[in-house]
């Protein structure tokens, strides 16, 4: 049986797919742009979502894994395009304008940022996490700023768009092809984590700690590797994020885009696996709609938020789809 | 004499002025319910934290199945056979009951590190939960939220979930806490039989069952154990009647 | 590299840290007391600089300036705590870090609305401006001297109020048990959102001095209240020792880091190169500081148990 959520669920899924392929066929590709930037951003929350729904793991510092696989992008691609090495040793390495490749860099390295972010933040709880993601991930923007090779305040801008073998992503269809495959191809990930025997202890520990330290599990352990699998696919996204602008800066990096990504999985639905899409359909639809009346739109988006959080704590999901076990 | 498979040697906990252990030395034998009782502030909860592995005596050692484990954490000491019921139900909440003994029984098997596969159709883990669910008596509400349970349901959830572990040795922290006369009796009648299974170290409150089931019993007050014996042998104590007894008639 | 300059930079760094201080005490409290962490702190940083640099801009007076911002800072801060805050002491901190994103929002775009996005300029007075000489023959502003003592003033009359006041024994009460102090006869709303006005006075006063240094401008809060977060972290929440503690650990740091490092650096590297990899490591510094002192100390230097 399909409960409403579900329905729900497919209906964001199909919504999304269907408003940019009608753009398509009535030649409007900046709504195609304005839905790639919903599917991104929707797979960073999906990142972030593993970690604070499911793990309960509020971390304010994931601008640091999405500007990390910005940078991935923007510093493969800026050696390609310049045709200057990256590096002469082990082998030589020229960089690169392959997506698939630049993806894997991502992700490697936001993993591996993650690790090193959540062997430290872990080892505290509650507030102090808060904090300390917070500000490891405000290092990482310093450093950014003042790491004039690769653009310092100014960023980092690339010329063409990079390649995926097979498709034309300069073709705003095309690109909004390949981050719709992989936003579901993360959903898919997240749903089966969720009820994986992995997803069962994580989310254990969120509730009780104690119960599942009884059981002989160790709750840093799950925290970590949630933590890590988190910040991979919120890199993956800032990859994509980066080469949708053609463009990274530390801003991607700053604890605005934390606060932002956070508030993707927020409106759309605290726990709620399709929660960062709808939150970050909606925050688009804000952004454009909003934006287009009054420069100063984050003051309504500070009061929905407000709102949502003072009186509506399921999120857009919760108002439609009533509660309903976010969990297992 | 039965083997030994739990042994606390001279634990001392202090905080700040407050000795909560002062050189308490026990054993859990196989075969046996050894029933710790005291009245409140006697220092029962810092004591099970030290066997448990919350708590770090400051001098004394703890020894499970042989081995010194003073130094081990509680995940350790869970995966080397502690099975733990605790005073305040700690369970998954949100969980089905379900959901709660297959966390025991995934615990209980240590691979958790599996990301893909269905863990509530995996039919090792399920048999395992089920069984445990069984016994306790909660198999009919295999299905319900574990929120919504009554606080007796939740005090069998907690000893099935021991269960799914096999644990070498039970702890049970006060597991008839609010359970009524019903509850309490079946209980009683349950953790009978399992102490074939498992040895168990129980702390409680209800004195009934505590005279009905222990082997022996060890007295606690003001963090040091007054009295070691049989039922009859602590009934019989002096220093017992006067220190506890006494004071639970006059209440 | 003379003495000289070293002790500048030693100044410049307790200024930063004074700074801080100010900033990170009404966290610390607000959140010892109340269990809430606010992230928009920062926003009542900015509210008191741009309240004191509008009164100096109508009255040209630097001393009116300073206390419309601790009245514009704190009536802010009250009313923050009357209409949202309140609301989320029994919330989780996951309500509580969105709530207070999203004042900040609010803030940062209603005040870029009010004032513009220019950056306004608030002037240090003349009788505060010039260098002054201090003993063993070093120039310093006197501006950043005055700074420096007022932030030291504050420092003790916060140790002072918290240790022997009526008050004061009411927020420690209140921080070991909420009962206890409701049972005492305290009305603890109204302790509340006392405690909160005064901590957003505190940061309101922060925003306006630091203002005269830097501009005034939307966002500035930000950076502050991060760094004020570290501080907390090095020091220990809840503990006003920890925060003056770790906010002149950072302030000094932070400043020594960032003038020595690339000097440093410069030993051994080409100057260009020196200058750069100095700068990206400075600007780390105090985040690599915060890592080491969690990794010996998980609740911070004067931290319980958290």
């Amino acid at each position: 049986m399909m409960t409403r959520e579900s329905l729900l669920n497919w209906a964001m899924i199909a919504a999304l797919l269907i408003v940019p392929l009608a753009a398509w066929s009535l030649d409007e590709p900046f709504i195609i742009t304005l839905a790639t930037k919903a599917a991104i951003l929707a797979l960073a929350g999906v990142g972030l979502n593993i970690a604070l729904g499911l793990g309960g793991l509020i971390s304010l510092g994931h601008a640091a894994f999405f500007g990390i696989g910005g940078y991935a992008m923007g510093i493969l691609a800026a050696h390609a395009q310049n045709y200057e090495p990256l590096f002469n040793w082990p082998f030589l390495f020229e960089g690169s304008n392959q997506m698939p490749l630049i993806w894997l860099v991502a992700v490697v390295l936001s993993a591996l940022a993650a690790l090193v972010i959540g062997a430290l933040s872990l080892r505290t709880s509650g507030v102090y996490f808060i904090m300390i993601t917070l500000a490891f991930g405000q290092m990482l923007y310093y450093f950014a700023i003042s790491w004039s090779a690769y653009g310092g305040e100014d960023g980092l801008s690339i010329w063409v768009r990079n390649e995926f073998p097979g498709l034309n992503t300069l073709d705003p269809i095309q690109f909004f092809a390949i981050a719709y495959v992989i936003l579901c191809l993360a959903l898919f990930f997240a749903a089966r984590l969720a009820a994986s025997p992995f997803g069962l202890a994580l989310a254990a520990a969120r509730q009780n700690e104690d119960r599942v330290e009884a059981v002989g599990l160790t709750p840093f352990k799950l925290r970590l590797a949630a933590f890590v699998i988190s910040g991979a696919i919120t890199g993956l996204a800032g990859a994509l994020f980066a080469d949708l602008n053609r463009f990274v800066s530390p801003t991607m990096l700053s604890w605005h885009t934390s606060g932002e990504i956070m508030i993707f999985v927020i409106l759309g639905g605290v726990g709620r696996l399709y929660g960062p899409v709808a939150g970050a359909a909606l925050y688009i639809l804000l952004e454009h709609l909003l934006g287009g009346i009054s420069d100063y739109w984050q003051i309504f988006l500070g009061v929905l938020l407000l709102l949502i959080v003072l009186f509506a704590r399921g999120g857009l999901i919760g108002a439609i789809a009533g509660r309903e076990k976010a969990h297992g | 004499m039965a083997e030994v498979v739990l042994r606390t040697e001279n634990l001392c906990k202090s905080f700040g002025a407050l000795k909560a252990s002062s050189d308490v030395s026990l054993d859990l034998r196989a075969g046996e319910i050894h029933a710790l009782i005291g009245p409140n502030g006697a220092g029962k909860s810092t004591l099970i934290k030290q066997i448990a592995g919350n708590f770090r005596p400051d001098s004394g050692r703890v020894e499970l199945l042989g081995r010194d484990v003073t130094a081990l954490d509680t995940v350790a000491r869970a995966r080397m056979g502690l099975g733990r019921t605790f005073q305040i139900s700690a369970l998954a909440m949100e969980y089905t009951v379900l959901q709660n003994a297959v966390l025991g029984a995934l615990g209980g098997q240590g691979r958790v590190f599996r990301f893909f596969r269905n863990v509530m159709k995996d039919p090792a883990l399920l048999a395992v939960a089920r069984d445990a669910l069984e016994r306790v008596g909660l198999a009919d509400a295999a299905d319900r939220r574990t929120a919504d349970l009554s606080h007796g349901q939740r005090r069998q959830l907690e000893v099935a979930v021991a269960l799914t572990l096999k644990p070498k040795l039970f702890l049970m922290d006060e597991p008839m806490a609010g359970l009524g006369a019903d509850g309490s009796h079946r209980l009683t009648g349950f953790l009978d039989g399992l102490r074939q299974e498992a040895p168990i170290l129980l702390v409680e409150h209800d004195m009934d069952a505590v005279f009905a089931l222990a082997d022996r019993i060890s007295v606690l007050v003001y963090g040091q154990i007054i009295a070691t014996g049989t039922a009859a042998e602590i009934r019989a104590n002096a220093e017992v009647r006067r220190a506890y007894l006494g004071e639970e008639d006059a209440a | 590299m003379t003495y000289i300059l070293v002790l500048e930079q030693i100044l410049n760094g307790l200024q930063l840290g004074v700074m801080l201080f100010l900033m990170a005490a009404g966290l610390t409290l607000v959140f010892g007391v109340m269990g809430l962490i606010n992230l928009a702190h920062g926003s009542l940083y900015m509210v008191g600089a741009f309240a004191a640099a509008a009164v100096a801009g109508w009255t040209g007076s630097f001393l009116l300036a300073l206390i419309a911002s601790l009245a514009a800072a704190a009536a802010a801060g009250a009313l923050m705590e009357l209409v949202v805050i309140r609301r989320l002491y029994r919330r989780d901190h996951l309500d509580q870090v969105l709530a207070t994103f999203a004042l900040i929002l609010i803030f940062s775009e209603g005040t870029r609305w009010l004032f513009g996005s220019f950056p306004l300029f608030l002037d240090v007075p003349a009788y505060l401006s010039g260098p002054v000489s201090l003993p063993g023959g070093i120039e310093y502003p006197l501006y950043r001297l005055t700074i420096i003592l007022i932030g030291l003033a504050i420092a003790a009359g916060l140790f002072l109020l918290i240790a022997k006041t009526r008050i004061g024994i009411q927020i420690r009460a209140g921080e070991a048990d909420r009962e206890m102090i409701a049972a005492l006869g305290v009305d603890i709303s109204k302790l509340y959102t006392l405690v909160f006005a005064l901590g957003a006075a505190l940061a309101g006063l922060a925003g306006a001095l630091v203002g005269a240094i830097q501009s005034v401008q939307v966002g500035m809060g930000e950076p502050v209240l991060i760094l004020a977060f570290v501080v907390i972290v090095i020091g220990g929440i809840g503990s006003i020792k920890g925060a003056l503690a770790g906010a002149l650990l950072v302030g000094l740091t932070d400043t020594l880091g960032g003038v020595f490092l690339p000097q440093l650096f410069a030993l051994f590297m080409e100057p260009a190169s020196a200058a750069s990899a100095g700068a990206s490591l400075a600007s780390m510094l105090i985040y690599i500081l915060m890592a080491a002192i969690l990794l010996v100390r998980p609740s911070g230097l004067y931290g319980g148990s958290a």
